[in-house]
């Protein structure tokens, strides 16, 4: 239930976000999601992809500041109020989110989620019979 | 005027007859107040008897900043604390600051020495003195503040800061003199014209700036804008502060008080004497100072001496705007920084690599500092939250060690420039020299 995710530090300058995208592509690496946060100064890029051990060699190996961080994907529904169920959830047994991100794809809402605490955050989904995505199968995705 | 024409235009044989009897008692003194200067000077050779006068100044033993550091706080001290009146200090290279002491007849040899100063910018007893230097441990404000009131002018003690209210204090009380660093002069300048203040309204006629380097570029800005004469004025905290020397009105360079401040200039490599005339680094012997007398003390300052009698009549030695310095202190908005201080704060934290890179820049009138630091690996944080922490620790962290505002920006890794040799740590923008 443990997803890897890539987070990589960026400085605010232009070519910078197509530089990885370029180095990713020649490495043959497919992203599944992604999401930028930004601030005045600097950016931290945040995405899943399809082999997120060969991302991160590759990457470093170009000099950028890149960590593995473990985050957890749910599935809703993709229909309104689906997200706000599980977001209550998870505010109701104190989680709390330090970022998220989402996608949808057809049927199905897929949000990534970077909790306080990961353990926690996956019990308490799975005791109210939320759906997480298995690793394997947003890496494919 | 001249304030003391029996010294400050003394023959050169008279001078020296002054400098080498106070010499003596100098050296005298402290060989026996000073362990680790008499040690100096045991192992070398030396004792009180060899220095009979000016000439033999050279076989002594040199005194640095990094003796201060290893005596602080009251080790160099000649007097007991009972005599001390005042302290000051400023910052030092390794967080801990240089201190120094006066006792009553030091702070009445600086007022004296400021007052002669004021005199050669042309400053006279019916001036309203504005003194914008920064009062408290910086000798700057009550430097000026002593000598102003003994030359018998008005002083109006505000300090530094609050622009607005230091030209609506020009308008009212009619100040003649302004005394702050240049580049506050200048900041002065910028806040009148948005505040629709004409300067030639105003009754401002001399400025005396000092406590960093500026150019002459910035002197004619100065006087131009502000309508007044520039003058440049010397000193540093451990020969006593502003006073050690100061410009006459012939702008030409700035007399020394040496009959208090033994001036020489050496070669910073071989430590020996250079011709006359050249440049080198000054170094000071303070020949009448109770509280702490230092011996061949090492400004690190660049600059070269004049010896002929200046137009205005005196004889005291003029020297040069200084030329840069012998070691890597920068000045920043009058605080002294040495960038190993910017690499011990980083040092001492664990997250951070002393991979940084300064870059001082003068942004309209005023300096800013950036300190660049890469992220590294270890304490890449992904969350955005972190990452701003850590960058306000090291911007705290500096601003307590430096006393000066820092922007902290956080770079990709590799993106400082590493060299094989002496790493280049410091960009000064500011074409000060």
């Amino acid at each position: 239930m443990i997803i890897k995710q890539l987070s990589i530090f960026l400085e605010n300058k232009s070519g910078r976000l197509h530089e990885v995208s370029e180095l990713l592509g020649r490495e043959g690496i497919n992203m599944s999601a992604f999401s930028v946060a930004d601030t005045s100064e600097f950016g931290i890029l945040r995405m899943i992809v399809s082999d997120h051990e060969k991302a991160y060699k590759a990457l470093r190996e170009n000099s950028f500041s890149v960590s593995l961080t473990d985050v957890v994907c749910l599935s809703c529904p993709n229909q309104p109020g689906a997200m706000a169920k599980a977001l209550r959830i998870l505010s109701e047994n104190d989680v709390s989110i330090e970022y998220l991100y989402a996608f949808s794809v057809g049927e199905s809402a897929n949000v990534v989620i970077k909790p306080d605490h990961l353990d926690k955050c996956i019990s308490v989904l799975q005791q109210h019979r939320m759906e997480l995505v298995k690793a394997s199968d947003l890496y494919k995705i | 005027m001249i304030w003391n024409e029996k010294i400050e235009c003394a023959s050169r044989q008279e001078m020296l007859g002054i400098q080498s009897k106070r010499l003596k008692e100098t050296v005298e003194r402290i060989y026996h107040a000073v362990p680790s200067y008499r040690k100096k000077m045991q192992e070398v050779g030396l004792t009180p008897h060899d220095i009979q006068s000016v000439d033999d100044l050279k076989k002594l033993p040199f005194t640095t900043k990094n003796d201060l550091r290893d005596n602080y706080p009251f080790g160099l001290f000649t007097v007991p604390m009972s005599e001390i009146v005042r302290l000051h200090a400023s910052s030092g290279t390794t967080g801990k600051p240089t201190v120094v002491g006066y006792t009553r007849k030091d702070i009445q040899m600086w007022s004296e020495v400021v007052s002669r100063s004021l005199c050669m910018a042309g400053v006279h007893r019916n001036d309203i003195v504005q003194i914008a230097y920064g009062y408290g441990l910086f000798t700057g404000g009550l430097g000026l503040h002593y000598g102003t009131e003994n030359l018998g002018a008005s002083v109006i003690p505000i300090s530094g800061g609050n622009t607005t209210k230091q030209i609506q204090l020009m308008e009212d009380f009619g100040s003649s003199v302004l005394c702050c660093t240049p580049s506050y002069a200048l900041n002065i300048a910028e806040v009148m014209n948005e505040m629709k203040v004409d300067p030639s309204k105003l009754k401002l006629r001399v400025g005396i700036f000092g406590a960093e380097p500026w150019t002459e570029a910035m002197r004619k800005e100065i006087e131009a804008k502000l309508g007044i004469k520039a003058i440049d004025i010397y000193g540093l905290s451990e020969i006593v502060g502003p006073g050690v020397s100061c410009e006459c009105e012939e702008q030409c360079g700035m007399h020394i008080n040496e009959d208090h401040f033994l001036p020489e200039i050496i070669d910073p490599d071989t430590l020996g004497p250079v011709a006359e005339g050249e440049i080198g680094e000054l170094v000071f012997t303070t020949i009448t100072k109770e509280g702490i007398p230092l011996i061949r003390y090492r400004t690190r300052d660049l600059t070269r001496l004049i010896y002929d009698r200046c137009n205005c009549g005196r004889t005291l030695v003029r020297m040069v705007k200084c030329k840069g310095r012998s070691d890597d202190m920068l000045i920043i908005r009058g605080v002294n920084v040495f960038p190993s201080q910017i690499e011990t704060v980083l040092l001492q934290m664990s997250e951070v690599e002393p991979h940084y890179l300064l870059i001082i820049e003068r942004e309209g009138t005023l300096d800013s500092v950036t300190l660049m630091v890469e992220v590294q690996e270890q304490f890449f944080s992904d969350e955005v939250r972190k990452l701003q922490e850590l960058r306000m620790k090291i911007t705290r962290q500096l601003e307590s060690l430096l006393g000066i505002s820092v922007i902290v920006k956080l770079v990709e890794p590799k993106t400082i420039e590493r060299t094989a040799g002496k790493a280049q740590r410091v960009v000064d923008k500011r074409n000060l020299i």
